[in-house]
């Protein structure tokens, strides 16, 4: 099913999304998408779930909340992409705005490009549950900020061999685990993170992300996770224990 | 570190009464009373003391009283027993002092300088006994005119009715235990009022049984949120900010973080809940407005959206605001709302009096033409049914109670709710102390409580001539102010007595 979104605004256009879902289509294809905000944070269905390809540029809160469903979006997209998403995947042939996968707590996202401030704060994770964010480029302050479960993986791909510029990566983490492709300088590092080595289970993640990601993107996996990447962990499970008297 | 402080409290045993039966010591989580064998007698850790009144109320002989220690410093108006005390645990452990419960210093309570109106003589009053009393209240955005024909243009937006106008405020399964969380979902769905879920999340099994009379919050922390639980609320409520702790954030500390609550909350065991200060996508009214066209998208647009804030000096201002960005319902928690924990530096200082807050904000909606656009909800300090009945005749059209619902189960705001070890049971997650609260009696209570002030609630608004709540809504000319500077007049909108 194809939507013609130039003519629509947001509120049309996520009723008529909806309606598809509704009468039993799989696949959406949404044309001219132009700033229209919360596509697929209509879709509560828990045994409906459809895929949604967008041309264009959605608006914020891409897939907020988002319960089990698959975007595809060709172009930019702004900020709040996966607003405390449940489950289901975003892939963004582009770049994203700020606070991405904000209080994610399920399903993936692969942004091709890089993406603004605070990304993936406060993601958290439950059980089976565990969200996964791959940014192809790079971030800017207060990437994983709060962080309280989840993997995120960053690839610098768009910096060559300069270094990553955000600082404040990791404040307040208390959970999860961050991998950046490359060397992070300590003083761009939050001071509640700490830098540890690799192991064979987190060869086994980037493998699997990375190689997911390479896959949406068209990338070779191997040219990329050939380079060293540097593990982010969280110093303590509970950063602010100690601040109060009895 | 030998300790400087004061004993806070002091116990007396009667020893001709006490029993030996050591009820007082398996009552205690703090440990206070313990029994020596060899001398066949109690005695009690004074230090420990929180004079919560459990042990008094349930010694079998009545042989223990509990009162504020006499000993004190040379008088002092400035630098006061609590002052001293405060800074000495300070010195000693060179941290930020906790507290439970709302604040409890000397700032002016407005409700104790407003009284209500009756009718004499040229207007008959109304015996609810005998005659029809609406107390039904609607909540959620009004249209701005009714075109009334069939097929009508008018768009009405949701809105949620009520039975009574009082619902229970946030009290999150975390900060209180599933027996208390449960008994007040279990009461509002008996009496048909609301309850509100807190930061804490709403259980599983709990959703479809009292989800229909559930606020469920969507605060900074997300915790506990995906789409079944937003979908089976009857409301959604942003949570910027609370009257106890206006602009700071929350923190469930790990060993509160128990099996279940993680479920509820949807992290790991015994890691620590932290809700950030703001939400971090909200950072201006345009994004508030973004996150509740969000929730409105994730709801369908069947449910209307609440925002509660703090009541600080700008609310009218941040109101209107808040009412352009689509909230359907304005939430406004006084300066003495009340908190599971909070710095009581904040508790104690920060945010304004809810009865001006009231008045202030449901003046500007009127003065800009959108009141009909929100409903007010009042928290923060509601103790007693005239106190409702003046909020509502300030201009809220229902109010949240915390405490007093607390109350009801068998608090006695000893503020150490903090602490965990919550006597009553409440405030607490162990399940020693937990099933102290059965749920069936304590929504007993809490339906009790609802009945005695929907009763008397009826009494006064008859008493003025009133049968339905709804006019009393911003009827100021029932009140009239006491003791009161003309400023404060002027911001309640009321007039002086005898004026």
């Amino acid at each position: 099913m194809e939507i013609d979104a130039s003519k629509l605004t947001q509120k049309e256009l996520n009723d008529a999304i909806m309606d598809c879902m509704h009468s039993g289509v799989k696949k959406i294809i949404l044309r001219n998408v132009y700033g229209q905000r919360y596509i697929g944070t209509r879709l509560y269905s828990p045994n409906n779930k459809v895929e949604i390809e967008i041309f264009g540029t959605p608006g914020n809160n891409l897939g907020a909340f988002l319960d089990g469903h698959r975007i595809i979006v060709h172009g930019n997209a702004q900020d709040g992409v996966g607003n405390t998403m449940d489950d289901g995947v975003i892939i963004v042939d582009g770049r994203a705005g700020d606070v991405v996968a904000m209080s994610m707590r399920g399903g993936k996202i692969f942004i091709r490009d890089s993406v603004g401030y605070r990304a993936a704060l406060h993601m958290k994770e439950y059980l089976s549950k565990r969200p996964v964010l791959v940014i192809g480029g790079t971030v800017q302050d207060f990437f994983g900020e709060y962080m309280a479960g989840g993997i995120v993986i960053l690839l610098r791909l768009n910096l060559g061999n300069t270094l990553h510029e955000a600082n404040f990566i990791g404040t307040g983490m208390h959970g999860g685990v961050i991998y950046i492709r490359g060397e992070v300088e300590r003083h761009h590092l939050g001071k509640e993170v700490g830098v540890s080595k690799l192991d064979e289970k987190d060869e086994d993640i980037l493998k699997r992300y990375v190689g997911e990601f390479a896959h949406y993107f068209g990338m070779d996996k191997k040219d990329i996770i050939k380079e060293d990447f540097t593990k982010l962990l969280p110093v303590l499970k509970r950063p602010y224990g100690r601040i109060y008297t009895y | 570190m030998k300790s400087y402080l004061l004993p806070e409290f002091i116990i007396e045993r009667n020893e001709e009464r006490c029993i030996r039966c050591r009820v007082c010591e398996r009552q205690c989580a703090f440990g206070v009373h313990y029994y020596d064998e060899e001398l066949d007698k109690m005695f009690s850790d004074e230090e420990k003391c929180v004079s919560c009144q459990r042990c008094v109320v349930f010694c079998p002989t009545n042989a223990l009283v509990v009162r504020p220690n006499p000993s004190q410093y040379k008088l002092n108006y400035s630098w006061n027993r609590e002052k001293i005390s405060d800074l000495i645990k300070q010195a000693e452990t060179g941290g930020v002092i906790l507290t439970g419960s709302g604040n409890d210093k000397p700032y002016r309570i407005y409700f104790d300088h407003l009284v209500l109106n009756a009718s004499q003589v040229t207007n008959p009053s109304i015996d609810p006994l005998r005659e029809p009393m609406e107390l039904r209240t609607f909540l959620g955005c009004k249209p701005d005119a009714l075109a009334l024909k069939i097929n009508s243009e008018t768009e009405f937006i949701p809105n949620v009715m009520i039975e009574t106008p009082i619902i229970f405020s946030a009290l999150s399964y975390g900060a209180i235990s599933y027996q208390a969380f449960n008994s007040l979902a279990i009461a509002a769905s008996k009496y048909g009022t609301l309850f509100n879920t807190g930061e804490g999340g709403l259980p599983k099994e709990l959703r479809k049984k009292y989800g229909r009379n559930a606020i469920v919050q969507c605060a900074s922390g997300r915790f506990g949120v995906d789409p079944e639980y937003l979908n089976c609320a009857a409301v959604v409520e942003i949570k910027i900010g609370q009257g106890a702790k206006p602009g700071i954030g929350g923190h469930l500390p790990g060993e509160k973080v128990s099996y279940s609550i993680a479920a509820t909350r949807m992290i790991p065991e015994g890691t620590d809940a932290i809700s950030p200060a703001p939400q971090h996508d909200i950072y201006s009214i345009e994004d508030l407005s973004t996150l509740i066209y969000t929730l409105k998208e994730a709801t369908n647009y069947e449910k209307p959206i609440s925002v509660k804030i703090a009541a600080v000096h700008n609310s009218a201002a941040i109101a209107s605001g808040m009412v352009r960005a689509g909230a359907d319902i304005i939430a406004l928690d006084g300066l003495r709302g009340g908190t599971g924990a909070a710095p009581k530096i904040i508790r104690d200082n920060v945010g304004i009096p809810i009865e001006l807050a009231i008045a202030s904000v449901d003046k500007r909606l009127r003065e800009e033409g959108i009141r009909n656009r929100c409903s007010i909800l009042a928290a923060g300090g509601i103790r007693c049914s005239a106190d409702v009945v003046k909020a509502i005749a300030l201009g809220a059209d229902a109010v949240y109670i915390g405490t007093a619902a607390l109350v009801a189960m068998g608090c006695t705001l000893c503020q150490k709710c903090y602490t965990g070890k919550c006597n009553w049971g409440i405030c607490t997650q162990d399940p020693y102390l937990a099933k102290r609260i059965n749920p069936e009696i304590a929504s007993r209570r809490l339906l009790n409580l609802l009945r005695a002030w929907s009763l008397e609630i009826k009494e006064m608004i008859g008493g003025m001539g009133i049968n339905a709540i709804e006019s009393l809504r911003g009827n100021r000319d029932h009140l009239r102010g006491v003791g009161l500077h003309e400023w404060e007049l002027d911001v309640l909108g009321v007039k002086g007595a005898g004026e």
